[in-house]
């Protein structure tokens, strides 16, 4: 048995010999960029490191496909796949991240309203478990349904149910152009008729987007291709007695969007694009990031002696709808709105097979799982 | 619970007409869409509500005996094959339409609701993507199960981008919901696990559903090549052109000899390769896109390119593609439909190999596809009055996913395993691979008595379990949590 705090695999191989050894408590690590999220994990848990695992394995500019060890930078492969006009269509805010990271965590950005999230473009995963298990689900195909999709089940999983070594990817081409309807809506129920308003019309918009700060609002719309721009001033025509623009250089504004979803404390919501105004009035202080036409929302806390309560106050406001406390996990009891006991049930049976020596982030994720 | 008294209960669950024991009633049930495959089940149960198939899945599991749920038994690949000791649960009588909730892009249905009836029930704004080509019998249950795409989901996506919610019964009869109406609901994602699982985890009873707005304008256009290989290279400079039609489909000379003969739409008989492409979208988008697709197809090589000015000329080039399986028919007296999929820039490749092999056999082999995606369609034609050609046909069908799997491909791309390709998911993956698809069967059916013998090469059981969470009493009684 071996002793190490941490081990640093250089292939799925090696991954799986050191977790065939191991038998204490373990955490798979990338860059870190988001290790506060989920519970705490257990003292003395040995780390694996996924930095060695650092190959694009493959770009398949043709079929769109790539395949790409856990811990490559997510930028590093958004600059490989850009330069052949492509690239994987999720814009999480990004401190260096890997795609582990972005795997494990399920994270996305404002291109999720058009492309999707992690579990819709991971077409093929290779994982291990902590018998040293290698098992591998999917393939490198977009269309495939032979087996089990256990890529959807890894993805958001937190680390809690085996080490991914390697995804295969779908991905997308870069728009040509792009171009950004921006409305100022100061009321909620307004910017929520917006909101409504647009995503009843066939916009094809590449993202759709609330910002709430400082008690006023801005509904975002970006449009991708040859036409945006004017699609963007096609689409302003929708609202009615308001004050819109259309921007042509419009990346600050999704930059912007990205990282108002960091911060001493954010709390991302699942609701309903009609629930926008109740979430809005539960965010107090917070800002809002809002994927609006999804439904999911992210209020980003600002630092302060209070900051525990405001957060607790805010999530009491949103109940029963879920939510989760993403940066700032630590600063209240449990980061996840427990599923029912039916659904938690059956979590912990996955978690149970998956893992059954419990080695991998024990406790640390959904109702103690 | 013997044999007798699971009938009696089951009859108190569903009542005496919803329940068949006659052999000729339960012939009905004895093959899903894929007919070399027959069984009939034990007896039958037509559950009038999601209450009842979980009552009726409760007494399975007291009284050990193993079941099947039944959509409108569309499949391709024997998923819905009974059990022959077992209970065949039929879903069509849950067909009610639950919610409508457009403000939110919502449905709530449930499993015996046919595909074409969701859209129906948000038109005209709305329509619901996945499009299999059986959308109008198939059911969302079914679907469900499957993870069913269609001609449109390289640019759409298939069931499982499109399903929210399930309401889920599980093989030991509890009742539980996995995703919900909204996105993300905190946890594991076992809504992707369960779409796809072809009734192997459970048998949904609620679906929440995302409904998209339709389409501001749609264009069409059939390019004629001189052959799948130049056909193949359109569709590779298209989408490498950043375009990403609404469909893509090819048919090869023989499909469109077949087609034509059936559909009568004018198409010129003894060309390459016919090319199927759609556009939709924002209507001046879609116009800057379909310019350019029209020169592409000119510049691969097409002297013959024929846009749709209506929507009754659009129809009739669909109508021509649809018509592929059943017009087969009249130049074969028999034929396999085979489903495999390769990367796209493999395409031309793998239809060379498959013409040689096709040639070693000695039989013919039609080729239609989802281009876009790589998602073959060989029909491989034998006679079945001919001594040993059903077997050859059958082997060559076989060898065709040998090809696709040497290509990087898969052995399903929306038919599934079922029973058919069980066969073949040893080649496809490996005994890791096979022992995680397991662990994830046991999470949710340790006894494995959901439609056992399907998707699995090999019947496997769970054994022992010496990692299963059990619940303490103390944490039950909701005094201590386990960390």
């Amino acid at each position: 048995m071996t002793t190490a705090s941490a081990v640093r695999p250089a292939s799925t191989e090696e991954a799986a010999s050191a977790l065939a050894e191991l038998s204490s408590p373990v955490r798979p690590l990338g860059a870190g960029s988001r290790a506060e999220w989920g519970g705490p994990d257990a003292p003395g848990a040995v780390t694996v490191h996924t930095g060695g695992l650092d190959r694009i394995v493959a770009h398949n500019p043709g079929d769109f496909t790539a395949i790409v060890q856990a811990g490559v930078p997510f930028a590093e492969l958004q600059r490989h796949l850009g330069r052949e006009g492509q690239w994987l269509a999720l814009d999480p805010p990004d401190r260096g991240g890997t795609i582990g990271g972005l795997v494990a965590t399920a994270d996305s950005g404002p291109a999720r309203h058009r492309y999707g999230g992690v579990r819709d473009l991971v077409i093929g995963i290779t994982v291990v478990l902590s018998d040293g298990t290698v098992a591998r689900s999917g393939g490198t195909v977009i269309k495939n349904v032979a087996g089990y999709d256990l890529g959807k089940l890894f993805a958001g999983s937190y680390g809690t149910l085996g080490l991914v070594t390697q995804v295969a990817l779908r991905l997308h081409p870069l728009p040509a152009r792009t171009a950004t309807l921006v409305a100022a809506i100061a009321d909620p129920a307004a910017l929520t008729a917006a909101v409504l308003a647009m995503s009843r019309h066939p916009l094809e918009a590449m993202a759709l987007d609330v910002s709430w700060a400082g008690g006023t609002g801005r509904l975002l719309v970006r449009f991708g291709g040859v036409t945006a721009a004017a699609r963007a001033a096609d689409a302003a025509k929708l609202l009615h007695d308001v004050d819109t623009d259309v921007v042509v250089d419009d990346e600050s504004i999704w930059a912007a969007q990205r990282s108002a979803q960091r911060g001493p404390a954010v709390v991302k919501v699942s609701a309903l694009p009609t629930d926008l105004p109740a979430v809005i009035a539960a965010a107090g202080d917070a800002t809002v990031v809002s994927r609006a036409a999804l439904g999911v929302s992210y209020l980003c806390f600002p630092a302060g002696d209070d900051l525990a309560a405001r957060v607790t106050a805010a999530r009491a406001a949103l109940a029963p709808r879920p939510t989760v406390v993403l940066d700032g996990a630590r600063l209240v009891e449990g980061p996840w709105t427990a599923p029912d006991p039916g659904t938690l049930a059956l979590m912990r049976s996955v978690k149970a097979r998956f893992d059954p020596a419990g080695m991998f982030r024990p406790g640390t994720y959904v109702g103690g799982i | 619970m013997d044999g007798h008294e699971l009938v009696e209960r089951l009859r108190r669950v569903v009542g005496d007409r919803w329940l068949l024991l006659d052999e000729h009633e339960l012939r009905t049930y004895e093959s899903d869409g894929l007919l070399q495959y027959q069984q009939v089940p034990r007896l039958a149960v037509l559950p009038g509500t999601g209450e009842q198939v979980r009552a009726c899945v409760a007494a399975c599991a007291e009284a050990g005996v193993p079941w099947v749920a039944r959509g409108a038994g569309s499949g391709l690949s024997g998923g819905a094959l009974p059990v022959k000791d077992g209970v065949l649960i039929v879903l069509s009588r849950l067909n009610r339409i639950l919610e409508v909730d457009l403000d939110n892009g919502r449905v709530c249905v449930e499993p015996g609701v046919t595909n074409a009836a969701v859209s129906t029930a948000v038109a005209p704004d709305f329509f619901y993507p996945p499009d299999p080509s059986s959308q109008i019998v198939c059911t969302i249950g079914g679907n469900v199960a499957e993870n069913s795409g269609g001609a449109h989901c390289f640019k759409y996506g298939f069931t499982t981008n499109y399903v929210t919610g399930l309401e889920v019964v599980l093989a030991d009869g509890t009742l539980v919901t996995i995703g919900g109406k909204e996105l993300d609901p905190p946890g594991y994602d076992l809504l992707g696990a369960f779409v796809g699982s072809e009734g192997t985890l459970g048998v949904a009873t609620k679906i929440w559903l995302r409904v998209v707005p339709v389409p501001e304008a749609t264009r069409t256009l059939v390019a004629f090549f001189d052959s799948t290989r130049q056909a193949g290279e359109a569709v590779s400079a298209i989408v490498q052109a950043g375009i990403v039609p609404g469909a893509i489909e090819m048919m090869d000379a023989t499909t469109i000899r077949a087609a034509e003969a059936m559909a009568h739409a004018g198409y010129p008989v003894g060309r390459g390769a016919a090319l199927l492409v759609e556009l939709d979208g924002a209507e001046a988008e879609c116009d800057a896109q379909f310019t350019q697709v029209t020169s592409i197809c000119a510049e691969q090589g097409s002297d013959d390119v024929r846009v749709s000015r209506d929507e009754a000329e659009r129809a009739l080039f669909w109508k021509t593609r649809k018509a592929a399986f059943p017009a087969m028919g009249r130049i074969s007296p028999n034929y396999f439909v085979q489903d495999g999929v390769v990367p796209r820039t493999t395409l031309p490749d793998v239809l060379v190999r498959i013409d040689e092999l096709a040639a070693e056999y000695g039989l013919t082999v039609a080729n239609v596809f989802h281009a876009g995606d790589g998602n073959l369609h060989p029909l491989v034609c034998f006679d079945a009055a001919v001594e040993g050609q059903a077997a050859r046909a059958e082997e060559l069908a076989g060898r065709i996913l040998d090809i696709c799997l040497e290509a990087g491909g898969s052995i399903t791309g929306e038919h599934g395993v079922g029973v058919d390709k069980r066969k073949h998911m040893a080649k496809m993956f490996g005994e890791g691979d096979l022992a995680a698809f397991q662990r994830l069967r046991c999470a949710f059916d340790p006894d494995g008595r959901a439609n056992p013998g399907k998707v699995m090469p090999t019947p496997r059981l769970c054994g022992e379990v010496p990692g299963v969470y059990r619940q303490h009493p103390l944490e039950a009684a909701g005094l201590a949590e386990r960390f």
